[in-house]
C-alpha cells in the first residue's frame, strides 16, 4: 500500500485514502471539436493507454481529504513516487526526463501545432 | 504401547542441555486424547519427544508417518490441531506451540489414528500418485467432481479441520508508525536495533519466538569476549528499557508491502490461559508503516534428500541441536550426522557431550577440514568423508529407524561402491543454508544466486529496506556484527536526520568454517526408486522423482512445475524445500540454478489467524449501516430488510401470519387502489448551483436541462464515455442557475464524484458548485389514487391542485409545520408525489402522513412493491435493465437522447460501429404462456432448444415478477432485435430440463396511455 501526499491540501495518507484515476493527460476529443472525431480517434481516446513498465503519469484524487484531483509521477515497477503536480498542469521538466520514452514522445507531439490539429 | 523417553538427564552435561526448561515445573497436557507431562518451557514438540513420541502426523498425499523435521517456524511436517471445541485451531506447528497447563492437541490428517492409518494404502499404491496426479486422475466426467472426487480428496488429504462455532476469544488490530522496524531478534537484528536507537530513532524489533537470539545459543562464537547468548540477553533487556525501542517477542512479521507497509502478527495470550482469561486478546495484528526496514530474518537449514528421508527421526541438524540445548531432548538414542558443511559437526559434538552416541558423521565432501572437524575427531567421532546416505532401514511401518546405508559419493552426484550399514535410530542432516528472503521478495525485491552458499541472497531494494546477517548470506559472526551495526546506524540516521557519532560494534568472532559442497539429493543405490522416495517438499509430499517426471512431461518453467507438482505451496511456502527443489530441476535439465529462477514468495510468511484479520470488526461492529430517519419505525413495523449499498431499506412489511409474497401483493394493490407511502430517503440528492449549472447538466445528461424552468423537473439519463447507461433520475430546477439532481440510491456518492471529476479535470472553466445533500432530506413517496386527498388534509401552504402542481412540477412550502419540497413525480404510474422534509423532521412528518391517510386505508410499501409497480409500467431500473453494456437506445429510450446537443458524455460513442449495429439486444416485455409461471431472474433465451450444448443464446430476463395488478406473471428482457419480434414466442431453457415459452410484447404492461398519473 502506497503512501501518497496530496499536493493540494498537503495531507499525507495511505493509498486507501486516495483514488487512482488511471493514466493522466488523456485529451477528450469531443471537448474541442465534437463533430470531427473519427471512429479510430474515439477508440483511442476510450481504450488506448500507454501502460508503461516504468515511470508513469497518473491521475489521483484526494478522496478522504480535500477531494481534489492531481497528477502523480509513479514508477509502475518499483512503486516509487517521484513527485506531484496540478491536474491542469503538464509534468515539470525534471519528472518528464525521468518518465518512460512514451511520455516524452507524447509531449513532443503535443508541442507541435500541426500535430495537435491532425489529432482533432 | 509404551514409548521410551528421549529426555536427556542433566547429570554429566554441565548444564548445557535443556536451558529453557524448568525441570522443577511439571505441566500436564493432552495429546490425541491421552494425558502426558512435560516441563515449563517445553514446546509441544519437545514434550512429545520427552514422552518418546516421534510420529506426530501423517503426510498429505501418501499418509506416511511423519515426525518433527525442524524447529520454530520452519517445521513443514508437524502440523497439529490445538485446543478443543470453538477454540480448536488447525495447522499449528508443534515446534512453535508453547506447552501450558491444560493444553490439548491432536494429530491431523490421520484416520483412525496416527499410529495406524488406513490412508497409508495410498503409499502402497503410490504409483497412482505421480506428479500432476490430480490433473491426470480427477479430470472426467465433470459431474464426478462434486459427488465422487472431491469428497475422496478432502477425506484423504486434508490439512486440519476448522472449528464450527463462534470464536470465544477477542482479537484486535493496531496501526502504528515507526522510524526503523527490525525484523528478527537474533544477533544481527539486536545489533541493528541498538545502533538505530543510539540515533534516537523510534524502533520496533520483532521476533517470532518467545526468546530472542535466533540460533545464537547453538551457533558458537563470541561477542565482546563472551558467549553470544550472554550478549543477546543483555542487549534485549537494555533495549526494552531504553524508552524508544519497542521490543516484541512472539511476533511474526508476516508480510512486507509497498512503501514499507508491514504486517505483524503478535501471539499475545494464546500461550498463557491466565492472560487469556484476564481479557487479553488472543492475537493482535499490527499494521506498521516504517520509514526504514531492516530484515534480519536469518537463514533456514535445508536437508539433503535421500531415500526415505521422511522417516520420523530424520531431522535437520540444527533442529537436533536446538532441541537438545533448549529442551534436553533428542529424537533417539544413537544418531548419525549427514552433512555437506562444517556446522553439522557442532551437532555431533554436542550430542556426544550430552551422552548421546553418534554412529558416524557422513560428509559428502572428500576432504573436510577445519577446527570443527578437528573437534569432532578429537572427541572420538568416526567421520566418513566423500560418502553419502544411500538407504535407510526402518521397522514398524517406517516409524522406527534401525540403520542407514552409506556408500562412496563423488562430486558428479553418483553414489556407488561398497555399502556400509550403520546402526542408528535418528539422523541429523544438513545441506547448507537458505537465507530467509521471503519478506524482501514480498515487496518486489529481486535475488542474486550466491555460489559459495549455493542459495539466493537479496539484491538492493527500491524501498528503504535492507537485509542483513544470515538473511543476507553473511554468516561469520564478526562480519555479521559489523554489517548489522552499520545498517542500524544508517537507517537510524536516515529516519531521524541524527548526526550522532557512529557506535562501534562489539568485537565478535566465530570458528572458521570451510565451504559446503552442493548436493541436491543423494540417490538410493540398487533398484533406484523401487520403494524409495526422496522427499523434497515434506508438507506437499513432493519427491525428486515427481520433479523429474514434471520435467520429462514438459513443465519447463519453474512456475509450471510448482503448480503441477505442488512444490513449495501451502502454509510452508517452500521454507526447507525451495532451493533443493531448484537443485533437482537444475540436475535434470542441466541448467544452472539461477537460470531456473525462483517461484514467487507470497505473504504471509507463516499463516496467521482469521480472528486477527477480523480484529474487533465482528458482530455489531462488522459493518457500518446507514440508517434513514425511519430506520427504527421500519423495524417497529416489522419490516424485512434489503441492503442497498450501506443502507438498509424496508423490503416489505408482513402483517400477522402473512408471508413476504402476500405482503408485497397487498402493498402493490394498496398503491393501485388506495394510497401507499414509501421511504425514498436513500435517493441520491445533489444540489447544483452557479452560472454554468445548466450547461453542466447538458453535458452529463443525454437530454437537455438548461431549458428547464424553475418549478419544473425532467427525467434524465447519464451515460459514461463508452455510451453505456449508468444512472438515471429526475432533476428539477429550483430557481435561476440552481438545480436539484436525483440519482439512484446506489449512485449517490458515485455521481457527485463523477460531476466533480469532469469539473476539475475537463471543464475547468465552468462556474458551478456541486453539493451532496442526500442525508439532509428525508423523502417520502405518496402514491395512489388517494394521494392528493391525503396531502390536502395536511395543514400548510402547498397547493396540490392538478393545475397548480402538474405532472413533473415541483414547489416549496410548509406542510404539517415543516419546510417541504414537493415533487410531482411517479415511479409507479399512479398519481404520486414525493415530499422532502429536513431529516430531523423525518419521522414526525411520516407519522403525520400515516395519520392523515388512515381514512383512505394508507399503508407503507417496501422496495419490492416499488419494483413490481415500476415493472408493471415498463420503467427501467439501473442495475436490472442495465449491466454496464447497455445503451439508452437498447432500452428504447431514444426520446431522452438528444440529437441536437453538440456534445455530452457518451454521445460520440453511440455512433461507433458496435453500438450502432443492428443486432443489439433490445428491451422487450414478456408474457409467459402459462400466466402462473414466473420466469427465473436472468434466464437465458435461446434461438432453439437442443440437447447439445452450447445453445444459441439470444437474450436474457432482466426483471421478472408476479403482478397482482394484472393477476399474472410479467417480465422484461433484453433480446436480440427484440423490437422486431413483437408477438413472437421465445424459449427459455430453465433448471432441470424444463423449458418456458413466452410471447414478446411491449414492456409497458399497465396503463399504456399514462392516464393514471395525470389526474
Ligand atoms: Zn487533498
Amino acid at each position: 500500500m502506497l503512501v501518497i501526499t496530496c499536493p493540494v491540501c498537503g495531507v499525507e495518507g495511505e493509498e486507501a485514502d486516495f483514488h487512482c484515476g488511471g493514466e493522466g493527460h488523456i485529451a477528450r476529443p469531443a471537448t474541442e471539436n465534437p463533430d470531427g472525431i473519427s471512429d479510430d480517434a474515439q477508440r483511442d481516446y476510450m481504450f488506448m493507454r500507454k501502460n508503461p513498465k516504468g515511470v508513469h503519469f497518473e491521475r489521483w484524487r484526494c478522496d478522504r481529504g480535500c477531494g481534489k484531483w492531481f497528477h502523480a509521477c509513479r514508477d509502475t515497477v518499483s512503486m516509487q513516487i517521484f513527485g506531484y503536480y496540478g491536474i491542469t498542469q503538464r509534468p515539470p521538466a525534471a519528472l518528464l526526463k525521468k518518465a518512460d520514452p512514451l511520455w516524452q514522445a507524447h509531449f513532443e507531439a503535443a508541442k507541435k501545432p500541426s500535430a495537435k490539429k491532425a489529432k482533432s | 504401547m509404551s514409548n521410551k523417553p528421549y529426555r536427556v538427564p542433566t547429570a554429566g552435561t554441565g548444564g548445557t542441555v535443556g536451558r529453557v526448561i524448568d525441570r522443577s515445573q511439571m505441566i500436564d497436557f493432552q495429546w490425541n486424547g491421552r494425558k502426558y507431562a512435560g516441563y515449563e518451557g517445553d514446546t509441544l514438540a519437545s514434550a512429545l519427544f520427552a514422552n518418546g513420541i516421534r510420529v506426530v502426523g501423517r503426510s498429505f498425499k501418501y499418509h506416511r508417518p511423519r515426525g518433527v523435521l525442524g524447529f520454530g517456524s520452519n517445521e513443514p511436517n508437524a502440523l497439529v490441531g490445538v485446543g478443543s471445541g470453538n477454540r480448536q485451531e488447525p495447522n499449528l506447528r508443534a515446534t512453535q506451540v508453547e506447552l501450558h497447563a491444560g493444553l490439548t492437541a491432536s494429530a491431523q490428517n490421520a484416520w483412525p489414528s496416527v499410529e495406524f492409518d488406513v490412508g497409508q494404502v495410498n503409499s502402497l499404491a503410490s504409483r497412482l500418485f505421480p506428479s500432476g496426479f490430480y490433473y491426470k486422475t480427477f479430470m472426467w466426467p465433470q459431474s464426478f467432481w462434486k459427488s465422487v472426487y472431491e469428497p475422496i480428496i478432502r477425506r484423504a488429504a486434508g490439512l486440519g479441520v476448522a472449528p464450527e462455532g463462534p470464536d470465544p476469544d477477542t482479537y484486535e488490530q493496531f496501526n502504528c508508525h515507526c522510524d526503523v522496524l527490525v525484523v528478527g531478534g537474533g544477533a544481527a537484528g539486536l545489533a541493528a536495533a541498538e545502533a538505530a536507537s543510539a540515533n534516537g530513532a523510534r524502533v520496533i524489533i520483532a521476533d517470532e519466538n518467545p526468546q530472542f537470539g535466533g540460533i545464537s545459543d547453538i551457533a558458537g562464537g563470541t561477542i565482546g569476549g563472551e558467549a553470544q547468548s550472554k550478549w543477546i540477553a543483555a542487549t534485549a533487556a537494555s533495549l526494552a528499557k531504553s524508552g524508544n525501542v519497542h521490543v516484541m517477542n512472539r511476533t511474526t512479521v508476516v508480510g512486507h508491502y509497498h512503501h514499507n507497509y508491514v504486517m505483524m502478527f503478535e501471539r499475545v495470550a494464546e500461550h498463557d490461559p491466565n492472560l487469556l482469561s484476564s481479557g487479553a486478546p488472543r492475537h493482535r495484528l499490527w499494521k506498521v508503516r516504517a520509514k526504514q526496514v531492516i530484515i534480519a530474518s536469518g537463514a533456514i537449514e535445508r536437508p539433503i534428500p535421500f531415500a526415505n528421508n521422511d522417516r520420523p527421526g530424520v531431522m535437520l541438524s540444527t533442529s537436533v541441536r536446538a532441541h537438545l540445548a533448549r529442551y534436553g531432548v533428542t529424537p533417539g538414542y544413537r544418531g548419525v550426522v549427514f552433512t555437506n558443511n562444517d556446522d553439522a559437526y557442532r551437532t555431533a559434538t554436542d550430542l556426544l557431550a550430552a551422552g548421546v552416541p553418534v554412529g558416524r558423521i557422513i560428509d559428502v565432501r572428500a576432504e573436510p577440514s577445519g577446527p570443527l572437524i578437528e573437534a569432532a575427531k578429537s572427541a572420538g567421532i568416526e567421520i566418513s568423508a566423500g560418502s553419502a546416505i544411500c538407504g535407510l532401514n526402518a521397522k514398524s511401518g517406517g516409524k522406527h529407524i534401525t540403520s542407514v546405508k552409506m556408500a562412496p559419493y563423488s562430486t558428479s552426484g553418483r553414489v556407488s561402491g561398497a555399502e556400509e550399514e550403520i546402526a542408528c535410530d535418528f539422523v541429523a542432516v544438513s545441506g547448507g543454508w537458505n537465507p530467509v528472503v521471503h519478506l524482501h521478495c514480498h515487496n518486489g525485491g529481486k535475488l542474486d544466486f550466491d555460489q559459495k552458499l549455493q542459495s539466493f541472497v537479496p539484491k538492493p531494494h527500491a524501498d528503504p529496506v535492507v537485509t542483513i546477517g544470515a538473511a543476507n548470506g553473511t554468516f561469520g559472526l564478526g562480519d555479521l556484527m559489523t554489517e548489522a551495526y552499520a545498517a542500524g546506524d544508517k537507517a537510524g540516521k536516515a529516519a531521524t536526520g541524527s548526526k550522532a557519532a557512529k557506535a562501534a560494534a562489539p568485537k565478535a568472532a566465530s570458528e572458521t568454517e570451510g565451504n559446503l559442497e552442493a548436493i541436491w539429493f543423494a540417490p538410493a543405490t540398487g533398484k533406484y526408486n523401487e520403494g524409495n522416495k526422496h522427499f523434497i517438499d515434506y508438507q506437499n509430499d513432493v519427491t525428486a522423482a515427481d520433479l523429474e517426471l514434471a520435467q520429462r512431461e514438459g513443465y519447463e518453467s519453474v512456475e509450471h512445475t510448482k503448480r503441477y507438482t505442488t512444490l513449495g505451496m501451502a502454509t510452508d511456502q517452500g521454507k526447507t524445500s525451495n532451493i533443493i527443489g531448484l537443485g533437482v530441476l537444475s540436475g535434470s535439465t542441466g541448467k544452472p540454478i539461477p537460470e531456473i529462477g525462483t517461484t514467487t514468495f507470497r505473504p504471509p510468511y507463516t499463516p496467521f489467524s482469521f480472528g486477527s484479520i477480523a480484529g474487533t470488526q465482528v458482530g455489531k461492529l462488522f459493518h457500518v449501516v446507514r440508517r434513514t430517519a425511519l430506520f427504527d419505525w421500519h423495524a417497529e413495523a416489522g419490516a424485512t430488510w434489503e441492503p442497498i449499498g450501506d443502507w438498509r431499506r424496508a423490503y416489505c412489511y408482513p402483517k400477522g401470519e402473512e408471508d413476504k409474497h402476500a405482503a408485497i401483493n397487498r402493498e402493490i394493490l394498496t398503491v393501485r387502489n388506495k394510497v401507499g407511502l414509501l421511504d425514498a430517503s436513500t435517493l441520491g440528492k445533489i444540489e447544483i448551483k452557479g452560472p454554468d449549472a445548466g450547461a453542466l447538466l447538458d453535458r452529463v445528461y443525454t437530454n437537455k436541462f438548461s431549458t428547464l424552468k424553475p418549478g419544473r423537473g425532467r427525467y434524465g439519463l447519464m451515460m459514461n464515455e463508452m455510451g453505456f447507461l449508468f444512472d438515471d433520475g429526475v432533476t428539477v430546477c429550483l430557481g435561476e442557475n440552481h438545480y436539484l439532481m436525483h440519482t439512484t440510491s446506489g449512485g449517490a456518492e458515485r455521481i457527485v464524484e463523477w460531476l466533480e471529476e469532469w469539473l476539475q479535470t475537463e471543464w475547468t472553466d465552468m462556474k458551478v458548485f456541486v453539493t451532496a445533500v442526500t442525508e439532509q432530506w428525508s423523502q417520502y413517496g405518496v402514491a395512489g389514487p388517494k394521494a392528493r386527498a391525503l396531502l390536502e388534509k395536511l395543514e400548510g401552504d402547498v397547493d396540490f391542485g392538478a393545475d397548480a402542481l402538474s405532472f413533473m412540477g415541483m414547489t416549496e412550502g410548509t406542510l404539517a409545520g415543516t419546510r417541504v419540497r414537493v415533487f410531482r413525480i411517479s415511479f409507479s404510474g399512479e398519481l404520486s408525489y414525493e415530499i422532502a422534509v429536513p431529516s430531523h423532521n423525518g419521522r414526525a412528518f411520516w407519522e403525520k402522513l400515516l395519520e392523515a391517510g388512515e381514512e383512505f386505508g394508507v399503508e407503507p410499501y417496501g422496495t419490492e412493491a416499488l419494483h413490481v409497480l415500476r415493472a408493471e409500467k415498463g420503467f427501467i431500473a439501473i442495475g436490472d435493465e442495465t449491466d454496464g453494456t447497455v445503451t439508452p437506445l437498447d432500452l428504447g429510450l431514444n426520446w431522452a437522447v438528444s440529437k441536437k446537443k453538440a456534445d455530452y458524455l457518451g454521445k460520440r460513442a453511440l455512433d461507433l460501429p458496435h453500438l450502432a449495429a443492428e443486432n443489439r439486444k433490445e428491451l422487450v416485455g414478456l408474457l409467459t404462456e402459462d400466466p402462473n409461471e414466473v420466469l427465473p431472474d436472468g434466464a437465458y433465451a435461446v434461438s432453439e432448444v437442443s440437447e447439445k450444448l452450447p445453445m444459441d443464446m439470444i437474450g436474457q430476463v432482466t426483471s421478472t415478477y408476479w403482478s397482482p395488478t394484472l393477476n399474472r406473471s410479467i417480465a422484461m428482457a433484453l433480446v436480440k432485435q427484440g423490437r422486431a419480434k413483437m408477438g413472437q414466442k421465445i424459449t427459455f431453457p430453465v433448471a432441470d430440463g424444463k423449458v418456458v415459452r413466452a410471447e414478446i410484447v411491449d414492456p409497458v404492461f399497465y396503463d399504456k396511455e399514462g392516464e393514471r398519473q395525470n389526474v
